[in-house]
């Protein structure tokens, strides 16, 4: 078996896992649901049942042990992990195929692009109680690989002149990682900006793990452009050129650098600043897709 | 939050003028509102926005295709000179652009330059008194010690100099807080912007940015003239460009012969013998990522194709052109256009227009199947008449002004072909195929400015966000034998405080009751 055979397998495999957890997710929130509402037709007794039927993230449960949904969800948590342990072998495989950084055309950056998204979203796992997003995050994802294995999949090939440059690894590897960072956080914000205030402690910790994902991501972006100024400069002998990839790649920077700022403005933390995110993101995202597609411009050559 | 407060410039200082002039008033609130968070925040989003049409329209001087605004406004006539009156084809050169992020400067130094100030002052001052009631600040502990009060805060103020805190001890209590190189950073990254933009604007000003194109064994000569295209800059000095010549002597492309991206470029390297203005003659080598350095101006390949040799005859039997003819490829496969011009042509001047195919189909098709030159053909259209290039107006070198001029032949040659026009007007001999380079020869005094500028920026933004600046308190009472001490943080960001420090200074205090212990046996 070929190296380049064993990662679009190893793609497969991680997809298969992935819609496992997906579906124990979906199980989950059912769970979660009938539950709530089981809750909300008794009488309320204590102020812990009170408490857990407003369904706070952070709520200690009066039951014995977790609930069902929480123990459905840390099963399907555990396949993200091990999905994003087969992403990861697909990304190394498909580089030692192709013998260069995995990301020069779209199907690669697809696939390290949902590593890069497992990755975040394993990354806020461990320190927050996340899963009840993991149904969005992992969806994503698997729109991601599966438009990859469809629409984009190219076999593996040597890399066209302009991008063979090991600023391509440097320059577009930042780029991936942001990138799966900026996409866990603009779930958190999406789910912040889904009916806001009535779960106020769920907020207060969806706005810390968008705060710190894009804290994280931010400079990551930033090193990202300069660094692809750095090779504009080597490659076409300008840095900068509002061509329409730097110009949508400016404008995530922004957005993003006005998301940090509404952090500490008063009254603009919170819903404002969670709006922030989601223009970033959608930047980004355009960046990404559209710019290829419809705007065209120098950056075009990786194409669809 | 403390770190709004921290971030929020000091509105604390109450407006009391001690004298009313009219004015004044309206001025300090104008600056005030100019240089706060929450209008710097909306001037972000406007740049983000106003960024956004001049990347769905073609834009001048910083497009890769120049001809792409001129295109567009022969497709939307009644459109296009709107677009224009509103700058939205020099979008990032318009007054509207420029206005906001030249408001957004003036509102982050305005905010940055007072804040320099603050850090000074506060670099100076004493780390701040604890609170009264320290069980209500961070990771609050308790603990009793059996020592005196003095050995105690002495301890604490070592343990806390040693992890790199700026330590005061005071009666009762040691007051110690780390992390200003937080604020430092964020500093350098806002000024490091402004350092930017005049890296950005000494190289708008003072450099420039040109194209040519070269066929083999072509020489190109740095003055304005030898450039097909050249942008220069309000202070360029064009009588003094660096002076130098280059000649192509070989171009070098490779192309995927096989598998789904068959006719990928896969190489292409141009090989040149530059000569510099001492005299020094050398060769290099140009490729994609690779330019060529003389003296700050680079040249930069970005192109290539092909340029067909034809020699053309007039009707007195006289050659009146001969050599390479550079076609500009007009998709992928490099099926390519271009035109042949004989002005000095006698009886009548001569003009052909052709298509060019580096591997052309078998059957009669007008594509070509492959970018490498595997079976060249060369379609040309014959014109005779008058191609008016004495009419003062100057003519793009790629196109015939077909006015005064009349078709008469057209075939599809081989290399080695003739095309003889009717009327013994002349003929055209397809003699073969050499390449042509693109270069992009740009020189920007700037970036270097730039470089340093980004690299600050990248320096004090990480600093800004991973340095968290914090405050510790330690408090020791007497209650009888033993010392009650309390400890307790605060952070000044708005992540939590690092428990590693109190959790060591708890662990290294207690140490003391062991040592105790020990000592008066």
């Amino acid at each position: 078996m070929t190296w380049a055979r064993l990662s679009d397998d190893l793609v497969v495999a991680t997809m298969m896992i992935l819609a496992l957890a997906f579906c124990l997710y979906a199980v989950s929130m059912a769970q979660r649901t009938t539950r709530q509402r089981g809750v909300a037709k008794e009488p309320v007794t204590t102020p812990a049942a009170a408490s857990s039927a407003a369904g706070g993230a952070l709520e200690h449960e009066p039951e014995v042990g977790p609930p069902w949904s929480e123990r459905t969800a840390r099963i399907a948590s555990v396949m993200v992990v091990m999905g994003l342990v087969l992403n990861a072998a697909a990304v190394l495989a498909r580089g030692i195929a192709a013998e260069r950084a995995p990301w020069g055309n779209m199907y690669e950056f697809a696939i390290v692009g949902s590593t890069a998204i497992l990755g975040a979203y394993v990354a806020g796992l461990s320190r927050y109680p996340l899963h009840r997003l993991g149904i969005w995050v992992i969806g994503l994802v698997l729109v991601t690989l599966g438009s990859a294995v469809t629409v984009l999949y190219t076999p593996v090939d040597a890399l066209i002149p302009v991008l063979d440059s090991y600023w391509l690894a440097i320059h577009v590897g930042a780029a991936i990682v942001s990138g799966g960072a900026f996409t866990v956080a603009a779930v958190t914000s999406a789910v912040q900006l889904v009916r806001p205030g009535r779960h106020p402690e769920r907020d207060e910790m969806l706005e810390r793990v968008s705060y710190g994902l894009i804290v994280f991501a931010f400079p990551v972006w930033t090193f990202a452009v300069i660094a692809g100024a750095v090779w504009a400069e080597a490659a076409w002998g300008r840095y900068w050129g509002w061509d329409p990839k730097e110009t949508w790649a400016f404008i995530t920077w922004v957005f993003y650098a006005a998301y940090l700022h509404a952090q500490s403005t008063a009254g603009w933390r919170g819903k404002r600043a969670a709006w922030f995110s989601i223009a970033g993101y959608i930047a980004f995202l355009f960046n990404f897709i559209g710019v290829n597609m419809w705007v065209g411009g120098l950056h075009s050559y990786a194409g669809v | 939050m403390v770190d709004e407060a921290l971030k929020e410039r000091d509105q604390s200082k109450s407006p009391t003028p001690t004298r009313t002039v009219y004015g004044w008033g309206w001025g300090r609130w104008a600056w005030r509102t100019l240089t706060s968070m929450r209008t710097a925040v909306i001037l972000l989003a406007l740049l983000a926005l106003a960024a956004i049409p001049g990347s769905f329209l073609p834009q001048r001087n910083v497009a890769t295709d120049p001809a792409a605004v001129p295109l567009f406004y022969r497709d939307h006539p009644t459109m296009a000179p709107w677009l224009d009156r509103l700058f939205l084809f020099d979008v990032y050169a318009s007054p509207w652009f420029a206005a906001v992020y030249l408001l957004l400067l003036v509102s982050m130094t305005g905010c940055v330059l007072p804040r320099c100030a603050k850090l000074w002052q506060e670099c100076r001052a004493e780390p701040t008194r604890a609170p009264t009631r320290l069980s209500r600040m961070d990771g609050h502990r308790e603990l009793s010690v059996q020592s005196d009060r003095g050995s105690v805060l002495r301890r604490a103020t070592e343990i806390l100099s040693r992890r790199g805190y700026r330590v005061v001890q005071a009666p009762g209590e040691v007051r110690a807080e780390k992390g200003y190189v937080r604020e430092v950073g964020n500093l350098m990254f806002h000024l490091s912007l402004l350092l930017l933009l005049v890296g950005m604007a000494s190289g708008k000003l003072l450099g420039f940015e040109g194209r040519a194109a070269l066929a083999d064994g072509d020489t190109f000569t740095n003055v304005e003239s030898s450039y097909d295209e050249f942008s220069r800059s309000a202070l360029t000095r064009v009588d003094e460009l660096t002076p130098f010549s280059v000649t192509l002597d070989g171009l070098d492309a490779e192309f995927a012969l096989s598998g789904s991206r068959a006719g990928e470029p896969r190489k292409f390297d141009a090989t040149v013998t530059y000569l510099q203005a001492d005299g020094t003659e050398k060769s290099a080598s140009i490729k994609p990522n690779q330019p060529l350095d003389i003296e700050g101006t680079k040249l930069f390949l970005t192109g290539h194709g092909y340029a067909p040799r034809v020699t053309v005859r007039d009707g007195t039997g006289e050659v009146v052109f001969a050599g390479p003819v550079i076609f500009l490829p007009i998709e992928n496969n490099f099926t390519s256009d271009g035109v042949v011009k004989a002005p000095n042509a006698q009886p009548t001047q001569l003009g052909f227009e052709g298509l060019f195919l580096p591997t052309a189909p078998t059957n009669e098709g007008d594509r070509s199947q492959f970018p490498g030159l595997i079976a060249p053909r060369l379609d040309l259209t014959a014109y005779t008449g008058d191609l008016g290039m004495d009419r003062g107006a100057p003519q793009s070198v790629y196109a015939i002004e077909l006015d005064g001029m009349e078709e008469v032949a057209q075939k599809q040659m081989r290399v080695g072909d003739s095309l003889e026009l009717p009327d013994g007007a002349g003929s055209i001999t397809f003699d073969g195929v050499s390449r042509f380079a693109n270069f992009q020869i740009a020189y920007d005094p700037g970036k270097e400015i730039s470089l340093v500028a980004a690299i600050f920026l990248m320096v004090g933004l990480t600093t800004s966000l991973v340095v968290r600046r914090r405050r510790v308190w330690v408090r020791a009472v007497d209650s009888g034998s033993t010392v009650t001490v309390e400890i307790a943080g605060q952070s000044l960001t708005r992540r939590d405080l690092p428990p590693a420090d109190l959790v060591r200074l708890e662990r290294e205090l207690l140490s003391l009751n062991k040592s105790l212990e020990r000592t008066p046996s």
